[in-house]
């Protein structure tokens, strides 16, 4: 039986919250840069605005955003298809091992980001 | 859970309505953009390291294999914001019927359809 505790908030109702609120900064995020990008860009306007505040902020928030919707998503979809009752005992380590390797691709993607957000 | 209960859950055994094929393109999509989702980072990277590294990925965006695996990322966008946009309505109880939600299954691959070939002629 798959259990609660690998799901974001261990609760299914504070999953759904946030993969709904989330999913709303991760859209308005990608309507602001496509946008920007549909409009134009050179180095000196686009590195110019990554350098205000608030683009730093609202581009942190929708990694943070994308981190907690990627997690609640991919568990959704390894806890249906990755079971032991799709695949035995395998379902369980293939399940278990894959939340690992997401759990750590979603990390260097924050930590990465905020590297490029405030490094350079 | 250990129940004997026969539990048919094999998808390849079953005819799919639209709904079905909506739901299941949201999640493919989103497996998928959690991967692109590297190809992204190291583009906002490049992008904002220096003039020269500017140059060198609008360089590498120039490339045709280039073109396609942006279009592929913004097609799963597209997609997957739509797909998403459908789930919220369907939270507030709009289209909930089988009829309501194959309707919106249709409109949101349809509208993906016209919104990603648009993106493909900006792309090229």
């Amino acid at each position: 039986m798959v259990t609660a505790v690998t799901s974001f908030g261990r609760s299914g109702t504070s999953d759904w919250l946030v993969q709904r609120v989330s999913g709303v900064i991760l859209l308005v995020y990608f309507l602001f840069i496509a946008a920007v990008v549909a409009n134009g860009v050179d180095y000196a306007s686009w590195s110019a605005l990554f350098k205000q505040t608030w683009v730093r902020v609202f581009s942190l928030m929708a990694l943070l955003s994308l981190a907690a919707h990627a997690w609640i998503g991919l568990w959704s979809v390894v806890t249906d298809y990755l079971t032991e009752r799709m695949m035995g005992t395998t379902g369980n380590v293939l399940r278990i091992s894959s939340q690992l390797v997401i759990a750590l691709v979603l990390f260097v993607y924050v930590v990465w980001g905020v590297q490029v957000l405030w490094g350079y | 859970m250990k129940d004997k209960r026969p539990v048919n859950l094999d998808i390849g055994s079953m005819r799919l309505p639209i709904t079905a094929w909506a739901s299941i393109t949201h999640r493919a999509s989103g497996v998928f953009l959690f991967f692109a989702m590297v190809f992204l980072v190291w583009a906002l990277d490049m992008s904002l390291r220096s003039p020269e590294d500017f140059a060198t990925l609008q360089e590498v965006l120039t490339g045709p294999l280039a073109k396609l695996i942006l279009w592929a990322i913004v097609a799963g966008l597209i997609y997957h914001a739509l797909a998403g946009i459908k789930h919220i309505f369907m939270d507030f109880g709009i289209g909930e019927s089988f009829e309501g939600g194959a309707l919106a299954a249709r409109f949101v691959i349809g509208l993906s359809v016209v919104l990603i070939l648009l993106a493909g002629v900006l792309i090229w």
